[in-house]
């Protein structure tokens, strides 16, 4: 389904900013949050480094949360001109809205599309495909070997959805983009779940960010190209200071992937 | 003053953002008299094509009048492809018809959207692209594009298993399907050229 003449596509380099009381926070396994600092700042100096994109997550997501992200992605967009998807506890297209128009380029859209999957087609039509990202938080089946399923409410809840199945469908009825993480793999600095990732690249045909377990730069090389994934997320390399953007990306572009150097 | 159309739709802010960080004052309006009194007009857009074309409502005409007075115009992305004749993205829509094409989508094959940071080679005589050299970067995200048939056209093109229009410009008319206000310093570069064909003409 991906042909190679999409080869000349840059892939992308993806810092995520987790967003708790207007820091930035970083947990392992969705667990155990420590501080990496102010998300304007930080989102600033991901974009001078040379990041192709940003996520800024909300996960907190309550009602007085979804104030202060508002607030925070006005303020990012002032000081950041590279695009930035912003998600957690977006629930309506009203709320998708209200974003993009203060400067986010794209929503993601979690545990409100598994309740009510309509809010993809809602918001493609509306805002176009590009805009609309589903997020999803997968787990390796213990009943079903070699199968995903989806978790919801930032991964504290599972459910019987078969992840592959999911990001098919979440493609027809108007995704964009998949932002697709390892739960058993998140923070955990030990590689891409690249066996999941090469499940969901074979079932669609958009752009899938793999995220969860980045820790070397080889981790980026393989979900790339094991996991044929079309851009690499990542969060606790880059906030604790392992590795620059500019090494990834000098690093991946020596071993032959398109990059935006 | 540049004026920046305000209609409901994403990315209008942006857009305005991006012009105050390199010092450029624009103004941002949906008023007539204003539009009228412009130097340029920017004509920004993430949305889906029928929904931009119903939000732009009766300002369709205007920005097409002061557009044939000579006055720069610069659509981005969904305002790119609006400058053109027609789009089937989600049902059939007429563009304000200013360059001959149509919108059409992106033929099967390759990760659709076109979503990331393209590579687009850069023509001499095209005056956006001024002192940026013969290829630069830009952020794309698009499932449609602008099959652009006029000869009267000139364009600059990226490569996504065929030649893709990046950019166009046709007499004081500009478009980019790339986000400018998104592309880092590259795309501020060209705001600020698009800001200086302003001065220029005014």
């Amino acid at each position: 389904m991906r042909k190679e003449e999409i080869a000349m596509l840059t892939r992308r380099i993806i810092p995520c900013l987790d967003v708790k009381d207007n820091r930035v926070v970083k947990g392992v396994n969705f667990l155990n949050l420590r501080d990496a600092g102010d998300p304007v700042e930080l989102g600033a100096r991901y974009s001078d480094m040379g990041a192709d994109e940003l996520v800024f997550l909300d996960i907190t997501a309550t009602i007085r949360s979804r104030k202060t992200i508002v607030e925070l992605v006005e303020k990012v967009a002032e000081n950041v001109f590279i695009p930035f998807t912003v998600g957690g506890g977006i629930q309506t297209v009203e709320q998708m809205d209200t974003l993009l128009r203060s400067g986010a380029e794209k929503v993601s859209i979690n545990t409100a599309a598994v309740a009510n999957p309509t809010i993809l087609s809602e918001g493609a039509e509306r805002f176009g495909s590009q805009c609309v990202v589903l997020a999803i938080d997968a787990r390796r089946s213990k009943d079903r070997p070699g199968k995903w399923q989806v978790c919801i409410k930032a991964g504290s809840e599972p459910t019987d959805i078969d992840a592959v199945e999911w990001a098919a469908l979440g493609e027809e009825l108007g995704a964009g983009e998949i932002l697709l993480t390892s739960m058993d793999a998140d923070g955990t600095k030990a590689g891409y779940d690249n066996e999941l990732n090469k499940a969901i690249t074979d079932a669609v045909n958009i752009p899938v960010i793999a995220s969860g377990g980045a820790g070397t730069l080889e981790h980026l090389y393989d979900a790339i190209v094991d996991g044929c994934a079309d851009a690499v997320l990542m969060a606790s390399i880059t906030h604790f200071g392992n590795f620059t953007i500019t090494e990834m990306k000098q690093y991946l572009a020596d071993r032959g992937i398109p990059m935006n150097l | 003053m540049i004026v920046v159309i305000d209609y409901n739709v994403g990315n209008v802010k942006s857009v305005c953002n991006a012009f105050e960080y390199i010092g450029r004052k624009v103004q941002l309006s949906c008023d007539p008299d204003v539009i009228r009194q412009a130097t340029g007009v920017v004509l920004p857009g993430v949305a889906a094509f029928g929904y931009a074309v119903r939000e732009l409502g009766t300002l369709a005409e205007l920005i097409k009048e002061v557009a044939s007075e000579g006055r720069p115009l610069l659509g981005i992305c969904v305002g790119f492809q609006m400058l053109f004749e027609r789009s089937c993205e989600y049902g059939e829509h007429t563009g304000l018809g200013l360059i001959r094409g149509n919108v059409v989508p992106i033929p099967a094959g390759r990760v659709i959207p076109h979503m990331g940071w393209n590579k687009v080679e850069l023509p001499e005589d095209m005056d956006l692209f001024a002192g940026l050299g013969d290829a630069k970067h830009f952020y794309f995200a698009h499932s449609f594009y602008a099959d652009v048939n006029d000869s009267e056209c000139r364009v600059a093109y990226t490569e996504y298993g065929f030649d893709m229009q990046a950019s166009v410009q046709k007499g004081n008319v500009y478009g980019t399907q790339f986000h400018p206000e998104k592309s880092g310093p590259t795309g501020l570069k060209i705001l600020e050229n698009f800001a200086q064909i302003c001065e220029k003409k005014k």
